[in-house]
């Protein structure tokens, strides 16, 4: 069984919903990335989402292009970020690892190989924001071979023959944008995230995770009281791109912001 | 659809079928498509439906003929540059007069388009990112005229080579948006259009300036383009009597160059060069000749041939013309390249330079340093020629825009 699936499965038994945190791998110093993932885990972070850095991240705010810009300042590349999964893996078997980003760094490195070292390093699901179902048809095999998830966004403006489709290519589980706009942009409209998420259900059995728009802990129960996952991506990099000055700072942020985020989902 | 003209060349299949493309997903061969986040895909598709709408709609045709013959001033002339052809000593050059439409460059063609389209879908704001500044004219231009609200991102690096535009595009009643992320050009201008796009999208129509993008805009941008290749077809065959044996055309987008290709390509006998900037040389790596020198991958919502590194980022590009300066091309020349319909060259920053010298002191036309590039290759390749060889060049823009640029290169203070 795949790490997402089991996580999801243990959750459900146990009545919980996944936090799942956002980091751009190598932002602000490659060094900090792997010490973070496991100060993540241990603040009650269930899955995690690790960021590729792209030079080009259009679908993304201000802040994670930032993010973007500080970690591309060190060179960090698709094959440095699969050293960093590897590097998590050798003291964490459990945690899932989805690799979120845009599809041009894994079409350089080349889909096959990609898809091979990124299960050998122990990733778990991968995210291509700009690979919508239409695109997907070749590299979904691919993925699904070397046992990798491939997660796909829905968006406020699904219709429900597009939630059908995407839902039927997806695996792992399905990632919902909350808002029309880019990553860190605009706040949540719980209502609105609530009837959309009772039109997905009905046509999918996968879970289902909100992100966009998370930014706090009474924003991350709200979701979590509809969703199965939260996700928390620019409230968490905000705080990367602030201290990136005093890296020695940042876990001691992050921790603070998934502490009080993971406390009042299980309320 | 007048008769071909001398047609001892065999059109190859594919290049047969390239007037049907993009096939109903927006490819071109491999290339194109629609790359984009989930959010956008419903806006796309919103679009591509209302285009094939209005494409066949009687009304909306007559509407586009009728502003571009009375507001942009078409036809646009096919000049035959005469003195420069026989300084050259090969092949006749026409130019086809681009730079003489209103507001000075091909764009306007395509944002009158795309302004009527937005006017017809109820949009009431329109955006659009710019390079030289020359969409960015083009599309407040539309804007005031349509009376709509209008937002431009430019590059800050390209609002500082561009000031006049920029001057030009604020008295129309733009905002600027200035853009400071990656290597502040174009193609962060892009990034940021698709970012407002994306989170005003029920407002809003994205106005993109070349062929480049997602499905529908490279098909879109084209056909409304292709006016430049009809006219030009049209106005050889009265003056000359036949077919050209070559297009020449500048490709940065390459939105100029696909606007006068496509109602040539099956005309097999007629040569089309794409002419990319080469910027100090390609060898030196600081350029922007994506064809010549690039590799395919997806960026901006399709997949063509883009500079990258290694390792999938895309690199900074460079050229004395900020309207080539980009590190993508329209998927549709990628194809055209792969099947070899069209050829694609690279020409430098100093060979522009001299072209648009020559140009202006021999037939009295000052050429936009974009347009340059494909005056440049005209210049190697009209001595090859015979004599009653045609080359037909798209004298894209106007090179008022681009005078403080060449004055600051030769280190004079205008």
């Amino acid at each position: 069984m795949s790490r997402i699936k089991a996580c999801f499965d243990g959750l459900r038994t146990r009545k919980r919903q996944a936090l799942i945190p956002y980091i751009t791998a190598g932002d602000p110093h490659p060094s900090v990335t792997v010490p973070l993932m496991h100060a993540m885990v241990k603040a009650g972070a269930n899955m995690l989402e690790l960021g590729v850095p792209f030079s080009d991240p259009m679908a993304d705010g201000p802040v994670v292009q930032a993010a973007c810009e500080r970690a591309l300042k060190h060179h960090v590349s698709l094959r440095h970020v699969l050293e960093m999964v590897r590097e998590f893996r050798s003291r964490d078997d459990h945690t899932p690892v989805v690799l979120m980003g845009y599809l041009n760094p894994i079409e350089a490195m080349g889909y096959t190989e990609f898809a091979r070292a990124a299960h050998a390093a122990g990733v778990d699901g991968v995210l291509t924001v700009d690979m919508p179902p239409e695109e997907a048809h070749e590299v979904v095999p691919i993925f699904r071979a070397a046992q990798l998830d491939p997660i796909f966004l829905l968006a406020p403006t699904s219709s429900d023959e597009r939630i059908a489709k995407i839902c039927a290519l997806a695996s792992g589980f399905i990632y919902y944008v909350s808002l029309k706009g880019v990553t860190g942009a605009g706040s949540l409209d719980v209502a609105a995230v609530t009837t959309k998420l009772k039109q997905i259900r009905a046509l999918t059995d996968l879970p289902v995770g909100v992100g966009f728009g998370i930014r706090d802990a009474a924003s991350a129960a709200q979701v979590a009281a509809v969703a199965d996952a939260v996700v928390v991506g620019s409230a968490l990099v905000r705080k990367l791109g602030e201290f990136a000055g005093q890296p020695h700072k940042i876990e001691q942020e992050v921790v603070l912001i998934l502490s009080q985020m993971r406390a009042a989902m299980d309320v | 659809m007048p008769k071909m003209i001398n047609t001892g060349t065999t059109v190859d299949m594919k290049v047969s079928m390239a007037e049907n493309l993009p096939d109903a997903n927006g490819h071109f061969g491999p290339y194109g498509g629609r790359f984009v986040a989930e959010t956008l895909m419903g806006p796309l598709e919103e679009l591509r439906l209302a285009y094939e709408h209005f494409r066949n709609d009687a009304g909306f045709m007559a509407e586009f003929d009728k502003d571009l013959a009375q507001f942009v001033g078409r036809p646009s002339p096919l000049y035959h540059a005469e003195r420069w052809s026989q300084k050259l000593g090969g092949a006749q050059i026409y130019l086809k007069r681009e730079d003489l439409n209103h507001t000075g460059a091909h764009k306007i063609n395509n944002t009158i388009g795309q302004g009527l389209l937005a006017r017809h879908m109820g949009k009431r704001r329109v955006i659009a990112e710019t390079g030289a500044g020359q969409h960015g004219v083009a599309t407040a231009t539309v804007a005031a005229r349509m009376g709509m609200e209008c937002v431009v991102y430019m590059g800050a690096e390209d609002i500082k080579r561009q000031a006049i535009n920029v001057y030009r595009m604020k008295l129309l009643g733009a905002t600027v948006v200035p853009v400071e992320s990656g290597s502040k050009t174009l193609k962060d201008a892009l990034n940021e259009a698709m970012r407002d796009w994306v989170t005003h999208v029920d407002s809003t129509f994205y106005i993109i300036g070349t062929v480049a993008g997602s499905h529908p805009y490279p098909a879109m941008v084209r056909d409304f383009q292709a006016i430049i290749g009809r006219e030009a077809r049209a106005q050889i065959l009265e003056q000359a009597g036949r077919l050209p044996d070559a297009l020449v055309a500048c490709v940065g987008g390459g939105s100029n160059a696909i606007g006068l290709f496509y109602p040539f390509l099956k005309d097999a006998s007629v040569a089309m060069y794409g002419v990319e900037a080469a910027g100090d040389g390609i060898e030196t790596g600081r350029h922007a000749a994506t064809l010549c020198a690039g590799r395919p991958g997806v960026l901006h919502g399709n997949r063509t041939y883009l500079i990258e590194d290694a390792d999938g980022q895309i690199i900074e590009t460079q050229s004395i013309s900020a309207g080539l300066d980009y590190p993508g091309v329209g998927p549709e020349h990628a194809w055209l390249k792969d099947v070899k319909r069209a050829t694609y060259v690279p020409i430098t920053d100093t060979e522009a330079l001299d072209a648009f010298h020559a140009l202006t002191r021999t037939e009295g036309i000052i050429p936009a340093l974009e347009s340059s590039h494909a005056l440049a290759y005209a210049t190697k390749l009209a001595p090859t020629l015979d004599k009653d060889k045609i080359i037909i060049v798209n004298l894209s823009g106007r090179g008022d825009k681009d005078i403080h640029t060449v004055a600051a290169r030769e280190g004079i203070t205008v």
